[in-house]
């Protein structure tokens, strides 16, 4: 088992059936490339875990793969004790991944993407006039999102996540673009969202002041410390 | 050890009706496609100046061209049906937006599915609509067109249909658009032949029925297999 944890020992043990999140010996791999393997981590509800590691080290795809977007090669993924796969929907029903793509249309209007998302997710429309709000988005509501700057953009991207409160939050380096008003709104989304019980995965390479409960170094090479 | 609130459980109150869902897919896409619309305007252009070739091409023979006009439509409809295709899913896949879809709460084969209708209302229907108007400038007999209608609003579904599994599978490939029609073309060809044919059999003096039946049963296995393929081929594109 090439994975341990900075703050326990052997989570694998510690793990009772009781723990919200549970990934234990999980193993990616890309093509030939062995990205990281016996990789396991518990959270509780409010806690979060930071990601860390080189560039190509395998954050983006540990979180693409607790999303659902793909099937470990070797390894659980368990949400109060049952694994992910054996209801995806209900999985991606609680969770919001933010990847490094935003997913913003630029032909609609920075409102038309909120509205779209809020009905994708089936929020009243009206929450997104909220969610505009929390990342300082009202000015520039009527703009077409391909007139938006890269900082913009990824405000808009973040917005998505206060359409709807969710168990479990996967962020992959959420601060890229955004200048120190807006790190300051993320802090503050993801503060709120762990108060509420909330579950945070976040890959970033500058360590903003996070607070995680735990942290989780992977490194080139299939390793993680 | 946990002394923190529960997280936030989906409630089954709060599971948004999949019926909305999926028009508001099918808005949005429309939407995009008639703000910028350009893939969809070239489409009906080149249906409507491909066919119009022909006449220059073979002659002022108003026989040969009566023959051959159920084939020419058929076929350049076909071609036509190609060149929005590959956008079907490859400005989601970049933006970032067919990752939030996956993860929508609707199943991946709907939000194909309304996808593919806003497609062939901006693409498939337009092609219907100008091919009687084209059949008579190609001298072709009036009897033969409500067969023409009837064969390409059973057909454009299909190759709509077929062609997304392709446009899903070639996410992600270089020169993707290059390989699409190479491809999707060859399933095209039942398609191509009952659509034909059943012109064909009405300027005949036969009944067109068969062959509507027959493109009616490939639309509902197209419907049935496409979106379910072409959504596991997005996901692929998404690992």
């Amino acid at each position: 088992m090439h994975s341990s944890l900075s703050s326990r020992a052997d989570p694998a043990t510690e793990a009772a059936p009781s723990q919200a999140f549970l990934v234990e010996g999980l193993a990616c791999r890309r093509g030939d490339r062995l990205l990281f393997e016996g990789l396991g981590f518990a959270l509780d509800p409010g806690q979060l875990l930071l990601l860390t590691g080189p560039n190509g080290s395998g954050k983006s795809s540990l979180l693409r793969l607790l999303a659902g977007l793909g099937a470990p090669a070797a390894g659980r993924i368990l949400w109060r004790g049952h694994p992910v796969d054996e209801d995806a929907s209900a999985h991606r029903q609680r969770l919001r991944f933010l990847t490094h793509l935003d997913g913003v249309k630029p032909a609609l209007t920075v409102l038309e993407n909120l509205g779209f998302w809020s009905a994708l997710m089936g929020v009243p429309a009206a929450r997104a006039g909220s969610a505009l709000a929390a990342f300082d988005l009202e000015r520039i509501a009527d703009l077409p999102a391909r007139f938006l700057s890269a900082g913009q953009r990824r405000r808009l991207a973040l917005s998505r996540l206060m359409l709807m409160p969710a168990a479990l939050w996967l962020l992959d380096e959420p601060s890229t673009s955004l200048d120190s008003e807006g790190s300051e709104r993320l802090l503050a989304a993801i503060a709120a969202h762990r108060s509420q019980g909330g579950i945070a995965v976040v890959a970033t390479h500058d360590r903003l002041a996070l607070l995680p409960s735990q942290e989780l170094r992977l490194t080139a090479g299939g390793r993680a410390q | 050890m946990n002394s923190e609130p529960a997280p936030i459980e989906p409630t089954s109150n709060l599971a948004p009706s999949a019926t909305r869902i999926f028009i508001a897919v099918l808005t949005r896409d429309l939407r995009l496609i008639l703000r910028h619309g350009s893939e969809a305007a070239t489409a009906i252009a080149f249906f409507l100046l491909a066919t119009l070739l022909f006449p220059f091409g073979l002659g002022p023979e108003p026989d040969l061209l009566a023959r051959i006009a159920a084939g020419i439509l058929w076929v350049v409809a076909l071609l036509a049906s190609l060149i929005a295709l590959d956008r079907l899913f490859a400005e989601d896949f970049q933006d970032g937006s067919l990752e939030q879809l996956a993860l929508a709460p609707l199943p991946l084969p709907l939000v194909v599915l309304a996808k593919l209708g806003a497609h062939w209302l901006a693409t498939g229907l337009p092609l219907v609509i100008l091919a009687p108007p084209l059949a008579l400038i190609l001298h072709m007999d009036p009897a033969g067109l409500p067969a023409l209608v009837g064969s390409l609003l059973l057909g454009t579904p299909c190759l709509s249909l077929v062609g997304a599994v392709g446009a899903a599978l070639v996410l992600g490939a270089r020169r993707g658009a290059l390989l699409l029609p190479l491809l999707i073309l060859p399933l095209y060809i039942p398609v191509l032949i009952f659509g034909a044919a059943a012109i064909d059999a009405s300027l005949a003096g036969l009944s067109a029925a068969p062959h509507l039946q027959l493109l009616g049963a490939i639309l509902l296995i197209s419907m049935g297999v496409g979106p379910f393929a072409a959504a596991a081929a997005a996901k692929q594109s998404l690992v």
